[in-house]
């Protein structure tokens, strides 16, 4: 990342070519609102994305045209339904270069992704003594299930610590790697302070010692390629609604010989081979995983959000984020008492910040009177934010949706707002 | 100071309060304003026992019994919150146990912000007018024990 000064909309143009930020905007019907009369400023992309008229209009289309149960009809209409389902994990396997769409298990988010395989492989592997590795900058939902998990197993979390810029500290993950490491579950891209971690390194570590790896990819299926071959991860989860597709679907992909080895989740319909009182047989993964009617419409919103996506080309998308990253922390670094909290070298458009003497919870109000939605508080990272001291953050997180005129706008917003507060 | 008028006469004047302030930034300008005139709270009251929990902010409350009524002190980090403090403070300190008890919390709905705030910022609201009452149930069944 290159910090560029006086970054103008120009400027930002002409450096990614083919980019017309002003164009693709015209996708999102819900950035033309207005806000208490003002034009909606959306930078809260982190905790959920807005959503392209594709993929509206897909869902639409589906309801209208294609609905029906999958798998299970005769008729052509279940085709129709089945086909466009797995269409989608089809497109969900290439898009982040699975060997086998198998390995592409339709979930209702990573938090669902996290507790299936804290569940399925932890309660299958985990034994007293044994330890699962995770970060100081975990979401509550990579923390939680694993500590359900230890406590009934009696094995013991440990946490690999955060320096004061927001990055891991790898030399305390390679002596936290021991023998009695079994499992190893680590965030690419943290949520509230946009840290991009080497979870290659990370994964190579791991398999040293034949640990297994879960990639929490939330944060960055929305702004990087991912490929899951090229990591080596035994699992990666990410959820639909922060990468533009609906809520309500999230992918988690598992090497096959891992989920074969897994017993089920959840049980039900649609994940059985023989039934009888005495014994079920399940199927394959991925059905086996996929008990009951799934989001069918949200599986297919997701692969038209994924191709909407390859359709503005990831390089592109990544190539002006990394502006808007640059002209944004400079804006923010020229604010009197602003402290940036995450200056790791390595992030995405995500700034999270305090400012002496003014609540969050104040300047995000006073910023929605301006039509700027932020978020703040501890943005489900109440370890991380202890780390740095603070109980709660403004946190800006943009897509390649914004526009440097937002971020200017945003940026004089809170000035104004923060001499209201203290004044 | 003593509080010679009735809870629903102050609410009511809270209510007209907020009826001239037309625009929402306005109203929140005026609750930041109130919330700045709160004097902060003796440094020992800031502790875990006092605090009344909400998502995005923290509140703290104590309280003393005084000649059959109850006087609350209270404070919040984050300025809007403390606004709001303020206003529940007008309206039910200096008040007795049977006074706040009988109290009709009619008058939030009326200035609109129970409507406004949102969903987390409205459990603090209703966390702190809870705890309010369970202080006047307190001190109630103290009096008639």
């Amino acid at each position: 990342m290159t910090a560029i000064a006086n970054t103008s909309s120009e400027k930002i143009q002409k450096q990614s070519k083919g980019f017309d930020v002003h164009a693709l905007r015209q996708d999102f019907p819900i950035l033309n609102s207005t806000i208490y009369g003002k034009p909606l400023i959306y930078f809260d992309n982190a905790a959920t994305s807005q959503k392209p008229k594709a993929v509206i209009d897909r869902l639409v289309q589906y309801y209208e045209h294609e609905n029906a149960n999958i798998h299970r009809g005769v008729y052509h209409l279940s085709d129709l339904a089945s086909n466009a389902y797995e269409g989608a994990r089809d497109i969900v396997q290439k898009s982040i270069n699975a060997a086998h769409k198998e390995e592409i298990i339709f979930v209702r988010g990573a938090t669902e992704g996290i507790n299936l395989v804290a569940s399925s492989w932890g309660r299958t592997n985990l034994k007293a003594g044994d330890e699962v590795l995770i970060s100081q900058m975990e979401h509550h939902a990579n923390i939680v299930p694993w500590q359900l998990i230890c406590e009934e197993k009696g094995a013991i979390l440990k946490v690999i610590p955060v320096d004061e810029n927001g990055e891991l500290i790898l030399s305390a993950f390679h002596k936290l790697l021991t023998e009695k490491t079994k499992f190893v579950s680590i965030v690419y891209v943290s949520n509230s302070i946009g840290t991009i971690n080497p979870v290659k390194t990370i994964i190579e570590s791991a398999h040293k010692f034949n640990i297994p790896v879960l990639v929490d990819a939330c944060q960055a299926a929305p702004h990087l390629s991912i490929d899951v071959q090229e990591l080596d991860c035994e699992f990666l989860v990410y959820s639909g609604h922060k990468i533009f597709a609906p809520t309500g679907i999230g992918v988690l992909y598992g090497k096959e010989h891992y989920l074969n080895a897994m017993p089920p989740y959840q049980s039900g319909g649609d994940m059985i081979n023989i039934v009888t009182f005495e014994k079920t047989t399940f199927k394959e993964a991925p059905h086996k995983f996929e008990a009951g009617t799934p989001d069918i419409s949200g599986a297919i919103g997701l692969g038209a959000a994924i191709e909407y996506i390859n359709g503005i080309g990831r390089s592109n998308i990544h190539e002006y984020e990394e502006t808007l990253l640059a002209h944004a922390t400079q804006k923010l670094s020229e604010i009197d008492g602003l402290r940036i909290i995450g200056t790791a070298k390595n992030k995405i458009p995500v700034i999270s910040f305090s400012i002496d003497g003014a609540h969050p919870m104040d300047i995000g109000t006073l910023l929605d009177f301006e039509g700027i939605a932020i978020r703040t508080g501890n943005h489900c990272t109440q370890p991380l934010l202890d780390r740095f001291g603070v109980s709660a953050t403004c946190r800006a997180s943009l897509a390649f949706y914004n526009t440097v005129e937002e971020i200017d706008f945003f940026a004089d917003s809170l000035i104004k707002v923060i001499k209201k507060i203290k004044s | 100071m003593t509080n010679t008028r009735s809870i629903p006469e102050i609410q009511e004047e809270i209510v007209e309060d907020f009826a001239m302030l037309e625009e929402w930034p306005d109203k929140y300008e005026y609750l930041m304003n109130i919330g700045k005139q709160l004097p902060r709270l003796r440094e020992e009251a800031y502790n875990e026992e006092n605090k009344v929990r909400g998502c995005q902010s923290n509140v703290w409350m104590i309280t003393r019994f005084e000649d059959g009524k109850i006087i609350f002190e209270g404070d919040s980090d984050a300025l809007i919150v403390k606004g709001l403090v303020a206003l529940l403070l007008k309206v039910f300190s200096n008040h007795s146990p049977d006074e706040i008890l009988n109290a009709d919390m009619g008058f939030l709905e009326r200035i609109g912000l129970q409507a406004h705030l949102s969903a987390t910022r409205n459990n603090g609201l209703s966390a702190m007018v809870k705890q309010i009452k369970f202080y006047a149930l307190a001190y109630k069944a103290k009096m008639t024990a």
